[in-house]
């Protein structure tokens, strides 16, 4: 932390499920990128098993060979006790810090620090006091609420937490117990045979009139369009966002690391950068929430 | 077991009250609940009215204060709290962490009972909300299969209610923001999901087209029945198909695992429904009051009565219903 704090860019764990190799590459690339802070582990489905908790920890390390601070994420819908034995284990170990995505998990971190990712419902500052009291050293900004909202959350949070936003990338929308991924195929959830691995950034869901409009990731619903708060950078700084986040694409994440990192040392002008960010999205640009109108809604960032 | 059910206004509670419910639910005429919709829900007098209709019965009444404030809008969830206290309800149904917390120490008599929209599927997370503000009870997301609630209540420190009749959310509630996606209001920060303003219903030369937020949910031929454009369950094309992408319109009804959620210790099961009519909640607490007498009367013999199912059926969207997440394929 500075006295002007400059949020550094953080790749978030990434949400899709993609082959060992490709994940490998991925976090090769994030060691050599600006990112300072890097999200490691399995958030949307226990039923993905090409990267495993041993092979998380060798790419922990890697990363903190590399300098990067590392942190463990947990499941954000939590059903079956192996899931939580799983959530135990990632619980009691020290050597990283650990992002609950659920409240189960919070529990089970109680009294130590730990962060709250943007599955965990932080709506107003009583409830943030009362995770910092818990232990709670770093939470995000519910991905629906408003630039008004921040600001409010910022006047009254507690010494020495840190405010994360989501800054960049497909927003979570919501989490199920079926597998749509495994519905578009017809197959059921418990022998899916991993389609997911076929959607590397999910599975773009249309409406009837050509508006592509959702992205399927197995049990979670993304939006189409990538959220880009880097039009708002200088009002991102001015209310004290401590950590930007920026979610993982099969393509392209190194170039908008790198994107983020420039405008954030002032190389690059925030409008100028944003419209070098449009063609590495997926589908286009979003920022509504942002600004109180539909998430949907492309207003600085159109 | 408890039968919980549904009251959008006092003609829906009294309804509940005289057809069987053993408690009934509510909600303030506002946004701290999340069935805020025009014309639905009580002023404290209206509510004053039927907590003294449903205690005369020997009916207990709850009131849902059950979404997300945010930091300017705080203190009336705080007035809220101190106005349901002042009406002596027998619980409030909360899911946030701070008015939880706020009404734990304020008002340290009222049995707090923890919404479905805070999304606690797992004991772990009971747990918390249970050493944090004493909750009494909880309602279990509709996303777990029957032996994961089994599992839940074993574990669980508190008693559990489970939904056993009516809408379904296909996503785990208070995790779901797809409406404010489409149209800037979500049930967490407004207290409605797909808010009728945002409807629209546009006649076309085929048929009607439904949209929310002007995206497009269902294309209706001609003649075919329209349905309500929840986002869920809009008709989409994925991989060269056009399907029901997310989840068909169809209802939960649970009646056939009585017997299961019985074994399994659930303290109470939930009808659906506060913005349904008064007619719906007489018919729909009738038949599970029926059901659940027949059950406690000879339970080794309980089988849903096809009068039962077909009376049901009549008030199901889509005339469809499922066992959901219960039964394990669905999942």
């Amino acid at each position: 932390m500075t006295d002007t704090p400059r949020p550094p860019p953080v790749p978030r764990p990434r949400p899709y499920y993609w082959p060992k190799a490709q994940v490998d590459d991925f976090y090769a690339m994030v060691a050599d990128s600006p990112a300072e802070i890097v999200y490691l582990g399995e958030t949307i489905c226990a039923k993905r098993n090409q990267v495993r908790h041993e092979d998380w920890l060798q790419i922990a390390e890697r990363l903190t060979a590399a300098g990067k601070e590392v942190v463990l994420s947990t499941l954000a819908l939590l059903e079956a006790e192996s899931e939580l034995k799983r959530l135990r284990a990632l619980c009691a170990q020290d050597d990283y810090l650990v992002e609950a995505n659920d409240l189960g998990a919070v529990q089970l971190l109680r009294g130590r620090p730990f962060a709250v990712g943007h599955s965990v419902n932080v709506y107003n500052d009583r409830t943030l006091a009362l995770l910092a009291a818990d232990g709670c050293r770093r939470w995000v900004l519910p991905v629906e609420l408003t630039r008004d909202s921040l600001a409010a959350m910022q006047r009254t949070r507690p010494a020495g937490v840190e405010t994360e936003v989501f800054a960049y990338g497909r927003l979570p929308l919501a989490y199920s117990a079926r597998c749509f991924t495994a519905r578009a195929r017809d197959l059921p959830k418990d022998d899916c045979r991993d389609a997911c691995l076929d959607h590397p950034d999910g599975m773009v869901v249309d409406t009837q009139d050509d508006n592509r409009f959702l992205a399927l990731n197995g049990i979670q619903t993304q939006s189409a369009r990538s959220m880009n708060l880097l039009p708002v950078l200088a009002d991102l700084r001015g209310l004290g966002v401590d950590i930007l986040r920026v979610s993982p694409q099969s393509q392209h994440t190194g170039k908008v690391l790198e994107v983020f990192h420039r405008t954030l040392t002032g190389e690059l002008e925030p409008a100028a950068a944003a419209a070098a960010l449009t063609p590495l999205m997926p589908t286009g640009p979003c920022d509504g929430y942002w600004h109180g109108a539909a998430g949907m809604d492309a207003l600085a960032a159109a | 077991m408890e039968l919980v059910c549904p009251a959008g206004n006092l003609p829906s509670l009294k309804a509940a009250v005289d057809n069987g419910a053993d408690a009934v639910y509510t909600g303030f005429r506002d946004d701290t609940n999340a069935r805020h919709f025009a014309g639905l829900n009580f002023t404290a007098s209206k509510l004053a009215d039927g907590i003294r209709y449903a205690k005369s019965h020997g009916k207990r009444v709850f009131i849902a204060m059950n979404t997300y404030p945010r930091p300017d809008g705080f203190q009336r969830f705080e007035q809220a709290v101190d106005q349901a206290a002042d009406l002596g309800v027998d619980a409030l149904i909360c899911a946030d962490i701070g008015v939880l917390d706020y009404a734990a120490r304020r008002q340290p008599k009222l049995n707090l009972h923890l919404s479905v929209q805070a999304s606690a599927t797992n004991y772990e997370s009971l747990r918390f909300y249970h050493e944090h503000f004493g909750i009494k009870r909880a309602v279990l997301p509709r996303v777990l299969s029957m032996s994961q609630v089994e599992h839940v209540i074993a574990q669980s420190p508190v008693e559990i209610e489970v939904f056993g009749f009516g809408s379904l959310c296909v996503m785990v509630e208070g995790r779901c923001i797809l409406s404010s996606y489409a149209t800037g209001r979500s049930p967490n920060t407004y207290g409605a999901c797909s808010p009728a303003s945002h409807v629209e219903w546009i006649e076309t030369d085929t048929g009607l087209d439904t949209r929310l937020g002007g995206v497009l949910i269902q294309r209706h031929p001609k003649g075919e029945n329209v349905g309500y454009p929840t986002l869920c369950k809009g008709t989409y094309r994925a991989e060269g198909q056009t399907y029901h992408a997310i989840e068909d319109p169809v209802s939960l009804n649970a009646m056939e695992l009585l017997p299961q959620l019985a074994a399994a210790g659930v303290a109470a099961v939930k009808i659906e429904g506060r913005q349904r009519s008064p007619v719906y909640v007489k018919q729909v607490t009738r038949v599970w009051r029926e059901a659940l007498d027949a059950f406690a009367k000879d339970p080794s013999h309980f089988a849903p009565r096809p009068e039962w199912t077909a009376e049901l059926a009549k008030v199901s969207e889509g005339a469809q219903t499922t066992l959901g997440p219960y039964h394990r394929p669905w999942q």
